[in-house]
């Protein structure tokens, strides 16, 4: 074949912009399939508000809901357990809560709307487990200073009774506070903002 | 058109295929006239045993999907019906469990052998990096697999390891609800981990399987003495003086592995299939539980290496990505074994001293790391794991200096045995 009287120029360019064209059309066609992998509709649906009935929830206790398929818990702590809170501070990374693993409207230094009813969810910072509460207290085995709190079995994060995070554990930051809201004294909306904020 | 007759003269329905299809050369390139050293050891068993593993492993799973239905709630039924009313079904499902185990033991010494015997090195860095990606998929194919059958292990594991991707900054908890599709491992996620396990990585298995088989007789097999059997060549003939054909030398040979491994493999088998809670761990005999976590999580024996680095890499500036980085570097870091090697030698039977020290270490090192990487977190086990992640790294990234200041020995002109 001969190339004599070929334009180099035109067919460079036609040669291009047929690749980018192409490319552009490959681009395309993948994006589908990427986006089908996001969550359903029906999954997104499921991640609907979930409400909580604490009125027969006893002191010290533990409720468990499900809020997006994960673990959300309503300790209702006891007076002593509020107290262990201090205990515990000069052991914990961020005694304060300056990271904001909490909405901004909890402020309170026990990381709830009203101290007495900790909610939280029930997995761990480090890797997604759930933590075991283990409110046996003292338990040299977990820690010199524990004051009851939140031990993860996956690798041995260990949490206050307010979900904050102890020093040198894999755990870098205290446990979730998902957004929530009371109806009324008893009633807890899990997975919605008061809204008054 | 006339048909160019083959050169190899066959006649028949041989000679009809010959003639438009390359069987008997490809035959004769791969198996009767594929000259290999004729000093190959044991050692050289484990890599025709993970093909035979891998040929497990694709026949079983062929016949397990058949009976099993993924979806969060008729996996785990659908795994039980397998064990319990399917006719010889749990003798299927537990060749594939075993053979999971199986062909992680294989590979890891298939693996050291290389490391030995310097099969990596020039020409044989690309039959190391297919290998490498190899072992890369095989992982990836083992933690899909693990969690098919949805029990609570399943289900956790799931969750741990895909939330490594959640410690990437900014994104990462978008691409975890993107790889999961949902904000938890639910039943789209069970979903897709079945259709990676059974599809696609098979797929890049297989091809990449194929690529090192293709690479390893372009170049032609080291061996114990990592001397180059085709200097030596026959001159009448141009076959390597040092070389047997590998049909019917070692395909019988390696019928003898076989059966050395396939009974250890059935004693398994028929006599402790969970492999004393380490192949099937007894948390996976319970349904999969998005609110309770087992007591004390753990991977899959053969990831114990490198989880222990996971665990052993605290967190820091906020983020516990570092684990996953140190993690996922000790698996790449194989990838450059063939640039980071300087020793003039390929055996370590006349490697140096140092050389010699440092893979023994290496290997005791993998063994303990494993070990530790399976007890329950504690101090100690913390403080293990963080010396075995050092030495681990050490044996790479000093090798360029200790294998270029080791003292060699002279190699032979010919195979030793």
């Amino acid at each position: 074949m001969s190339n004599e009287g070929v334009d180099g120029n035109r067919r460079r360019f036609l040669t291009a912009a047929t690749s980018v064209f192409g490319a552009a059309g490959a681009a395309a066609v993948a994006w589908p399939f990427l986006a089908s992998l996001k969550p359903s509709a029906r999954a997104r649906a499921l991640g609907a508000p979930v409400i909580a009935d604490i009125s027969t929830l006893e002191p010290g206790m533990r409720a468990t809901y499900l809020w997006r398929g994960q673990p959300i818990w309503i300790v209702r702590r006891t007076p002593e357990m509020l107290a262990s809170l201090d205990k515990v501070a000069s052991s914990l990374v961020d005694p304060d809560s300056k990271t904001q693993q909490q909405p901004a409207y909890i402020t309170d230094k026990s990381r709830a709307l009203k101290p007495e009813f900790m909610v939280m969810k029930g997995v761990c910072t480090h890797l997604g487990c759930s933590p075991i509460l283990r409110a046996d207290h003292p338990a040299p085995e977990i820690d010199t200073n524990w004051q009851g709190g939140f031990f993860c079995p996956c690798h041995g994060s260990k949490f206050d009774l307010a979900g904050r995070v102890y020093k040198g554990v894999p755990a870098p930051t205290n446990i979730v506070v998902p957004p929530h809201r009371y109806e009324g004294d008893t009633v807890v909306v899990i997975g919605e903002d008061p809204k008054t904020a | 058109m006339a048909i160019t007759p083959n050169p190899y003269k066959t006649t028949g329905a041989l000679g009809w295929i010959d003639d438009r299809f390359p069987l008997t050369k490809m035959w004769k390139e791969h198996l009767s006239e594929y000259y290999a050293p004729k000093n190959f050891n044991f050692w050289y068993f484990f890599g025709s045993l993970a093909l035979l593993v891998l040929v497990n492993q694709l026949l079983t799973g062929i016949f397990l999907t058949m009976h099993y239905k993924p979806g969060a709630e008729t996996a785990f039924d659908s795994v039980e019906y397998i064990m319990r009313d399917v006719p010889w079904g749990n003798v299927i499902r537990y060749m594939h469990s075993t053979g999971a185990s199986a062909f992680f033991v294989v590979v890891f010494l298939h693996m050291f052998r290389g490391l030995m015997y310097g099969s990596y090195q020039k020409p044989r860095e690309l039959i190391w990096v297919f290998g490498s990606l190899i072992f890369l998929v095989l992982m990836a194919e083992a933690f899909c697999g693990y969690v098919l059958p949805w029990g609570n292990m399943s289900y956790w594991g799931a969750a741990v390891i895909i939330n490594l991707f959640g410690t990437i900054p900014f994104i990462g908890p978008e691409l975890v609800v993107w790889i999961q599709g949902d904000f938890v491992p639910s039943d789209a996620t069970l979903n897709r981990l079945f259709s990676i396990h059974v599809i696609a990585l098979p797929f890049v298995l297989v091809g990449l399987v194929v690529a090192h088989i293709l690479a390893l007789h372009e170049v032609g097999s080291n061996n114990p003495d990592g001397v180059e059997i085709k200097k030596k060549k026959d001159p009448a003939t141009g076959i390597p003086l040092d070389g047997i054909p590998f049909h019917p030398y070692y395909t019988v040979k390696d019928m003898v592995g076989v059966a050395g491994f396939l009974i250890i493999f059935c004693a398994v088998l028929f006599f402790m299939p969970d492999g004393g809670g380490y192949f099937l761990e007894a948390p996976n005999f319970t349904p999969a539980s998005q609110t309770n976590t087992p007591e004390h999580i753990t991977p899959a024996w053969y990831f114990g290496t490198y989880y222990a680095m996971l665990r052993a890499t605290p967190s820091f500036a906020g983020t516990q990505i570092w684990g996953v980085i140190v993690m996922g570097a000790a698996v790449v870091i194989l990838f450059f074994v063939p640039w980071l090697d300087k020793s003039k030698v390929k055996s370590i039977r006349y490697k140096g001293v140092l050389s010699k020290t440092a893979l023994t270490v290496f290997a005791i090192n993998f063994v303990i790391l494993n070990y530790y990487g399976l007890q329950p977190p504690s101090d100690t086990v913390q403080l293990i794991s963080q010396i075995g992640t050092i030495i681990y790294f050490a044996f790479f990234l000093l090798m360029p200096w200790y294998s270029k200041i080791d003292k060699t020995k002279p190699v032979p002109d010919r195979v030793t045995e």
